[in-house]
This record gives C-alpha cells, sequence and structure tokens, in this order.
C-alpha cells in the first residue's frame, strides 16, 4: 500500500500510526492499573499524566473515563455528563477510556473498552466481539463510496439486529465519526470545555470548506452527511450499548482518491488491543 | 415410636408417593409426623399455620418429594397431633421450639433440616431461627406469611417511637388486618364459634374469600392426605386460639433484642395477603444477615393456590443451601452435618463464601426480580422491537423466557442476550403466531418441555397503513392473522393452559395507541388493535376470578422495526419504499426507546393494570378519547407527513 502513497504522506501516516500506538499504549497501561474504587475523575488523570511524561502537550480532547452504566451513556442529557465523575470502579464493571492526544502535531482519538477483574465477563465479551462486524461493515461500504448518512443508518440497523442500542448517538450532532487532521506544535494550546483550541479550529476550518462545497468533517445521521466518503483520516468511534453496558473502539480510517478499492479506504493500523483480540478469539 | 403406612398419593409426575406416618413423643404429648420420599436426600420439614393442620403443604409436599426427604407434622392440639393439658401456656414459642427439635430429632438425626413455615408456621418458624439452642440443626428457613412476633414488636415500637404520617398509616393499616387477632383473644366465645357454625361454614368461607377450593379425599384419587380443610378443623382452630393467647401480648409487649437469624432466609410475600402488610418486613434486613425476598401475586393460603411456585422457590433455596452434590453422594453427610453453624478453617470459609455467593444470584439483579425469578415468561414477535426489550426485560428480572418470532436469526439473538442478562433458561422457537396449528404445536412443546406460562405477551404484530379503499381482503387477512389471531391463538391456547393450572398468571396484549385515536391513514390496523384492546378488556373480566390478570398495552410512536417492514396500501412499490424510509426517519427522530415500552410491561403485570397507555401521545389520545373525543376525530382526518 505505501508504494503507492508519495513518501510525504507515507512519514504522515506514519505519524499518526505513532500517535495512535502511543494512545493506545496509554490506555492499556493505564487500564491495568485500574483497581477497585478509582474514580472516573483518577482514571482520566493517570491517562493525562502518563501522556504528559511522554511529551504530550496538547489535546484533540481531554482524556474522558466512563465506568459502569456510565459506559452506556445511560441517562445522558446533556455534554457536560460526558466528563469524568467520582464514581467509583468496582470489581466486574465495564469501563471505557477514550482519548485524544496530540503527538508531535499528529492527533490521534482512540477509545478502549474493558471490564474490571479476571472475569469472566460473558456480557461484556460479547459486545466486544460484535464490534468486530462493524469494523468490517464500515470499511466496506466506505470502499464502496456510499454516502456517509446511509452507512450510517446500515450501522444502525445491524445494531438493531444485534439487539443493541447505538449510543454514539449521544455524542455532540450523533457522531459515529469526525475528521482528523494535522495541527500544528504550538507551546501555548489551552483547550475549551475538554476540547483543544487547535483541534477544534482544524474541524471549524473543515466544517467552514465543507459547507461550501458540500460536505461535513462530522460524519453524522443527518442531511448534512448525505455525501461520499471525504479523503482524508477519520476517527471512526461505533459505540454499542446494552442494558447499562457499553463498549466502543475508536482508531482512524484513512479514506484516499484512489480509484482501487482496497486503497480508496484503510484503516490506518490493524495492530490495535481490539483487532488483536478478535484474531484470538477466532 | 410407631411407624405405620398409610395410602400413597400420587406425585404431580404420576408415580404415586408413599406417605409414611409416625408418632413422637415430647414434652407429654405425642406428635402426628409424616415423611415422604428417600430419607438420605436433605430433608425440608413443612410448619403448618392456623387454622390448618399438616394437610395444608399436600400439594407442596408431593411436588418436593421427587427431589427431597419431605416431613410434616401436626403442631401440638391440631390434627393428629395431641393437645397439651390444661391448654392454658402449653403453647408457648419455647415449647413449640421443644417440638420441632423432637421433630427434627427424630427425622433427621445427624443433619440440619430445611425449615419452611406458613402462617404460624412461619411465625414458628422464626422463634426457631433466632434462639441460639436451634443451632446447627436449621440449614435454611423459607417464610410465607408470618413475621416473627419479635421483629413485630419492634416493628410496631419503631413507628410508635417516631409516628410521623407513614408509619401511623402503617401501623393503622396492620391494626385494621389484624381484627381477628383481637377476636381470638376474648374467652370461650373463639372455641364455641369453631365448634359451631364458623367450623361448619369453615370450607365456604374459604373459597369465597380465599379463592381455596375444598380438596375431598376422594376427589381426583389424591388420597387420604389429599382433603382440605380436614375433619378435625374445628378442633385445631379451638386449640390453636391457645397460640395467640400464650404468646401475642407477652412477646410484642417485651420483644427480644437479639432475634438475629442465625440461618439464611427466603421471605416468600403474597401481594394480595388480607392479614399481613407487605410492610411488615420493610426493617427485615436489621434481623437477617441472609435474606432473600420474593414476592407473589396471591392471597394469603399461597400453599394451597400456589403450590407449583412454592415447590421451585423451595426447591432452588434448598439446593443452594445444601452442600456440593458430591460430598452428599459420599456418605450420610457426617462432615456436612453441622452446615453453617460450624464450618470451621479455609474449607469452611470457603464453603460458606461460595454458598453466600450462590444465595445472592438466586434473585436477579432487575428490579423485579423477586416477582419473576424462575418465572417462565413467553414472548411473542420478540426478534426485535418491544417484543425483545420485553423478554430482555424478564430475563433481567430472571425469568426464564420462551422467545417466539417468524424471524428465526433473531429469535436465537434474542435468547442468546436473554441469557446472558441472567435468564436461568431461555429459548427461542420459530413461529407464525397467525398459524393455528404450528401454535398449537408449540403450546404442546412448551408445557411438556419447559412448563406452564406464568406471564404470556402477545406482542407480535405487523403495520399496514394506506386509505381503506385501496387495501385489498388480502391485506385485510394478513393484517389481522397476525395482530389479532396471533393474539387469540395465544390467549386462547396459553391463557387455557394457564387457567387449567389453576394458579394464577398473567397475559399481556400489545395494542396500540391507534386502538382509541381514528386515522385515515390506517384503517386496517387501528381496527385489529382496537379488537386486542377490546378482547384484552372481556378476558380480564373472564380471568379476574382465577387469578389471571389482562393488560392491554398502549404504546404509541416507538422507534422499532415495525416501520420498515409496514406495508403501505394504494401505492407503488417505490412509493411504498420511501415512505417506509420516511417512517422509520420520522420514528427515529421521535426516538422513544422500546426499552421504555417493556418497563411499562413488567410494571403492568406487577401492578396488575388494565390499559397501559405508554407514550406521551398515546397518553393523551387516551385522555382525548375519554373527554374530547370530537378533537380526535379532527386529528384523524388529517393527512400523515409523508
Amino acid at each position: 500500500m505505501a508504494s503507492a502513497l508519495t513518501g510525504e504522506r507515507a512519514a504522515e501516516l506514519r505519524g499518526f500510526s505513532s500517535a495512535q500506538r502511543l494512545a493506545y499504549e496509554c490506555a492499556e497501561a493505564v487500564a491495568a492499573r485500574l483497581r477497585p474504587g478509582v474514580t472516573e475523575r483518577e482514571a482520566a488523570r493517570m491517562q493525562r499524566d502518563w501522556l504528559r511524561a511522554r511529551g504530550v502537550r496538547d489535546w484533540f480532547h481531554l482524556p474522558f473515563a466512563w465506568f459502569g452504566d456510565r459506559t452506556a451513556f445511560t441517562g445522558f442529557r446533556i455534554p457536560l455528563q460526558f466528563f469524568p465523575t467520582n464514581r467509583r470502579l468496582e470489581e466486574g464493571m465495564p469501563f471505557i477510556l477514550d482519548l485524544a492526544p496530540v503527538h508531535r502535531g499528529f492527533p490521534a482519538d482512540v477509545g478502549y473498552s474493558g471490564c474490571l477483574g479476571p472475569g469472566p465477563h460473558p456480557l461484556h465479551d460479547k459486545l466486544l466481539a460484535d464490534l468486530q462486524a462493524h469494523r468490517e461493515l464500515l470499511l466496506r461500504e466506505v470502499r464502496e463510496r456510499r454516502p456517509l448518512r446511509e452507512i450510517y443508518e446500515d450501522v444502525d440497523r445491524l445494531m438493531v439486529r444485534q439487539g443493541y442500542e447505538n449510543r454514539h448517538r449521544a455524542y455532540p450532532f450523533g457522531v459515529i465519526a469526525h475528521k482528523i487532521g494535522r495541527v500544528s506544535d504550538r507551546r501555548w494550546s489551552p483547550h475549551v470545555l475538554g476540547f483543544g483550541t487547535q483541534a477544534l479550529k482544524g474541524l471549524a476550518s473543515d466544517a467552514l470548506h465543507g459547507h461550501r462545497d458540500g460536505w461535513s468533517p462530522l460524519w453524522s445521521p443527518y442531511r448534512f452527511s448525505d455525501h461520499p466518503p471525504r479523503p482524508g483520516l477519520w476517527a471512526v468511534e461505533p459505540h454499542l450499548g446494552f442494558r447499562g453496558t457499553g463498549a466502543k473502539f475508536e482508531e482512524i480510517l484513512v479514506v484516499t482518491d484512489s480509484g482501487d478499492p482496497a486503497e480508496s479506504a484503510f484503516w490506518l493500523d490493524d495492530d490495535l488491543p481490539h483487532v488483536r483480540r478478535w484474531a484470538k478469539g477466532a | 415410636m410407631s411407624l405405620q403406612s398409610v395410602p400413597s398419593v400420587p406425585s404431580p409426575s404420576g408415580r404415586p408417593v408413599e406417605v409414611r406416618e409416625r408418632r413422637v413423643r415430647t414434652g407429654g404429648i405425642e406428635l402426628c409426623v409424616a415423611e415422604l420420599g428417600d430419607p438420605r436426600r436433605p430433608t425440608v420439614l413443612l410448619v403448618h399455620g392456623y387454622p390448618d393442620s399438616k394437610e395444608v403443604w399436600s400439594q407442596v409436599a408431593e411436588r418436593l418429594a421427587e427431589r427431597f426427604h419431605v416431613v410434616l407434622y401436626d403442631v401440638r392440639g391440631h390434627g393428629g397431633s395431641t393437645a397439651p393439658k390444661p391448654l392454658r401456656g402449653g403453647f408457648t414459642l419455647e415449647k413449640l421450639t421443644d417440638d420441632f427439635l423432637a421433630v427434627a430429632d427424630a427425622v433427621s438425626p445427624d443433619r440440619p433440616v430445611h425449615l419452611v413455615g406458613h402462617d404460624w408456621g412461619s411465625v414458628q418458624g422464626w422463634e426457631f431461627v433466632t434462639v441460639r439452642r436451634t443451632k446447627g440443626r436449621i440449614a435454611s428457613f423459607t417464610s410465607m406469611s408470618g413475621p416473627s412476633l419479635d421483629h413485630f414488636g419492634h416493628w410496631i415500637k419503631r413507628r410508635m417511637t417516631r409516628p410521623t404520617p407513614r408509619a401511623l398509616g402503617q401501623l393503622l393499616g396492620q391494626g385494621a388486618k389484624s381484627w381477628y387477632v383481637y377476636l381470638l383473644h376474648t374467652p370461650v366465645l373463639p372455641e364455641l364459634a369453631w365448634r359451631g357454625p364458623l367450623g361448619r361454614r369453615w370450607p365456604k368461607i374459604l373459597d369465597r374469600f380465599e379463592k381455596v377450593p375444598p380438596a375431598r379425599a376422594d376427589a381426583g384419587g389424591t388420597g387420604s392426605a389429599g382433603a382440605y380443610p380436614t375433619a378435625s378443623l374445628p378442633e385445631d382452630a379451638a386449640h390453636g386460639a391457645w397460640l395467640y393467647r400464650d404468646n401475642i401480648n407477652a412477646r410484642l409487649r417485651r420483644p427480644r433484642a437479639d432475634a438475629h437469624a442465625h440461618v439464611p432466609v427466603q421471605l416468600i410475600t403474597p401481594t394480595g395477603d388480607a392479614f399481613l402488610s407487605e410492610r411488615l418486613y420493610d426493617d427485615l434486613e436489621r434481623w437477617v444477615p441472609q435474606l432473600v425476598r420474593r414476592t407473589l401475586p396471591a392471597k394469603h393460603w399461597v400453599p394451597r393456590t400456589r403450590p407449583d411456585q412454592l415447590a421451585f422457590w423451595i426447591t432452588e433455596f434448598v439446593s443452594a443451601h445444601e452442600p456440593e452434590p458430591e460430598s452428599a453422594k459420599d456418605g450420610d453427610g457426617g462432615d456436612d452435618a453441622a452446615g453453617d453453624a460450624v464450618a470451621v478453617g479455609p474449607a469452611g470459609k470457603a464453603r460458606r463464601e461460595s454458598r453466600a455467593r450462590r444465595a445472592r444470584d438466586l434473585v436477579a439483579s432487575g428490579p423485579y426480580g423477586e416477582r419473576f425469578g424462575g418465572q417462565l415468561v413467553l414472548v411473542t414477535g420478540a426478534a426485535s422491537g418491544i417484543g425483545r426489550a420485553t423478554a430482555f426485560a424478564f430475563a433481567e428480572s430472571g425469568a426464564r423466557v420462551v422467545v417466539v418470532d417468524r424471524d428465526g436469526e433473531g429469535t436465537a439473538r434474542t435468547a442468546e442476550m436473554a441469557r446472558l442478562i441472567g435468564a436461568p433458561r431461555a429459548w427461542a422457537e420459530t413461529v407464525d403466531v397467525g398459524d393455528e396449528e404450528a401454535m398449537e404445536k408449540l403450546a404442546e412443546k412448551v408445557a411438556a418441555e419447559y412448563g406452564t406460562v406464568d406471564v404470556l405477551v402477545n406482542n407480535a404484530g405487523i403495520g399496514l397503513s394506506g386509505p381503506f379503499l385501496d387495501t385489498t381482503s388480502e391485506d385485510w387477512k394478513k393484517v389481522l392473522d397476525v395482530n389479532l389471531w396471533g393474539v387469540i391463538h395465544g390467549c386462547r391456547i396459553f391463557g387455557g393452559q394457564m387457567a387449567a393450572r389453576g394458579q394464577g398468571g398473567h397475559i399481556v396484549n400489545t395494542a396500540s395507541a391507534a386502538a382509541y385515536q381514528p386515522s385515515r391513514a390506517l384503517p386496517a390496523y387501528s381496527t385489529s388493535k382496537a379488537a386486542v384492546l377490546m378482547l384484552s378488556e372481556c378476558l380480564r373480566a373472564e380471568l379476574a376470578g382465577q387469578g389471571i390478570g389482562v393488560s392491554a398495552i398502549c404504546p404509541g410512536f416507538v422507534n422499532t422495526a415495525i416501520t420498515s417492514t409496514a406495508r403501505f396500501t394504494g401505492v407503488s412499490a417505490e412509493e411504498e419504499k420511501r415512505r417506509r424510509k420516511r417512517t422509520a426517519r420520522l420514528y427515529g427522530l421521535r426516538n422513544y426507546p422500546p426499552e421504555k415500552v417493556a418497563d411499562a410491561i413488567l410494571r403492568a403485570v406487577v401492578r396488575n393494570e388494565a390499559v397501559v397507555p405508554v407514550t406521551p401521545e398515546a397518553r393523551g389520545a387516551r385522555l382525548l378519547s375519554r373527554f374530547a373525543p370530537r378533537t380526535l376525530r379532527a386529528i384523524a382526518r388529517l393527512e400523515p407527513p409523508l
């Protein structure tokens, strides 16, 4: 695949890829340190500290942590409820770590789902396993150049068939994915409501351009997403919910303008915890 | 001690169960003890209440005898047991404890027994499990309709010392329900009444007010143990008045402060009990460290009216508090004999912990786990939408679910997920509810393999939209087959089984807000649903006397797959597809989740509600249909925005 890309492009993808790996490493390291009694705030702080110690200065968004039925966004009405609370982790509770560090100007946005304790956690395992079908469906339909809104609806239908609730609907604008792009590496990187200003600036400028050309950096169920996949990098985050248990993954999907289906879209990296998990289970 | 054989009674499975009767001498009296089942099995000891004798348990005992060594005895002064002389002071709880220990030592000398009590049997049971001298002799206690007098005394004291309006209401409520206790404290009169007219009319009174049909010894060949109430009833009731006179005043005035249970307790509360308030058990966690709660929609005499459910819960509870089967098999249980009380060392601790875990697992985590645990629930149309959410909600409450739908893949999925969230068992059945023969076959299979359905949810339905004049008779047939005939078959076949069993149950039919909201867009669908609504109301009236509730659910606009499969008449195939998509989007925007309808269904079963509109628009339309039907007619003329 890399052979078809220009050197510059390959270097850029490598940058994104290493940022994403770093983020997943952080998620795995923090998940391994979670114990009963840890609060969401503490888990979020553990992620921040881990990444700061490895040179992260800016964020697409600050790390989130959700425990228990908050993994399925039970009773969420306003976006402020996404922020970490003092909910304590207990044995057997599901958790999700969602973090988006910017590493050397390359943002990553990843989601890591787990369950505390040695298990077994048959229900959570089932949700995680069923996410695989969504990863395959998303890639297949993006390669077919289906309008994003229709793909969204297909994912929705698959979730309904599996018996789950669509929980990414709870995200701002109900997005299943959003575009992600390079940001300039500044010394001072403030954030507003948990989102880095640089990243917000990028999204806003994409939204402005997209508005003129008829596309949107937000992949939503609404009319503004009724367009074929736009080349670029998309952080895709299907989120399943089932009676108080939630599970998601989030990773970068690369969309290009290539005519070859295999190169028109591909996952940035296939060596990720959830993918390894499926490979082991298969 | 003499052992004599009495005519055997047939068990529910058809095999006769041998009843062995013997007499146990203790404290100057003789107790009549009956035993069923293999004495090597764990012993379950059933204690009857007032005014009763051990025969009140006959149906439960037969069912338990297949798995356990079942022992029943007549309390002193009742049935075949002799009465103490003099009667006054002969019925104190201390003496009743002596009797229990004597029986337990005679029937199960080296293993603790599992105690089950109803009414006064349960009052005694509470005494047995809270006094020290029975430690190590009892493995578990199942209590129904009988509080501990000590707990009751504290319950009253607590409410008297903090007389909030709620506390006073509870006191007055229970005070009114205890009317008969005051009467029993008058001298002589109760005895005269029982030996006279009251005793003669008691079977009829039981039948009329408590729905306990009298069982004759010759009826249905149930043998001598089947007669109920027994001929000895007037004497039993006259003697038993001393249970009240000897204990109530003493205990309620000065309740023991150390009445903590030293065994796991399962509390079964009938919600329709005319003599005991459910609130009596509110503080019970204070006294019982290992408590499992169950509720049962029934009146006071549950051993007669709900034997299947009781046998199921007792079996489950007793099994959870028995040592692992392999250790039970390898001997007469010598080292398990002491049970919880003296299990020491790391092995004992591990065993205790694993038992506590199993006991905790007995009641599901769902909000109605106490009510639906172990019940059999059948849901049609359960491959998606409201049916699936309902199956999940019941599964979460610990019910066993049968998932029925035309869509085999969907049913399998629902059953699989139901098992993951707490259903002890879940089965998928691919059946078209409109097909009578298939439904008959399903009913046979369910009855034979899973049991009688406790809760039936007739939910399967399809959508049909379009002007009446464009609706063909073929379209009509399709919609009525599923929406109406499906419900009729379900109610007739499964409802019939429920009624034949005679132990209550509940039927839920999914109607629709369209059942009372006319609309030019949905003539066929609304007609079918209006029929379901009326059918439910009529059936409710018919089955009310048999303890079977019927509820009609009217959901409204709920985000389910019904929109994407609905048929639109009078338009081209392309237009139909467009309308489906458009409707699905509109319903998606409304986004009322089927889970909320499922919650309403469970609530309707628990509260036995007749008609339940769910979404705000369904409630609004229901209100308008009663108070401003002309408004509804005006709305009916509007063309839907498709």
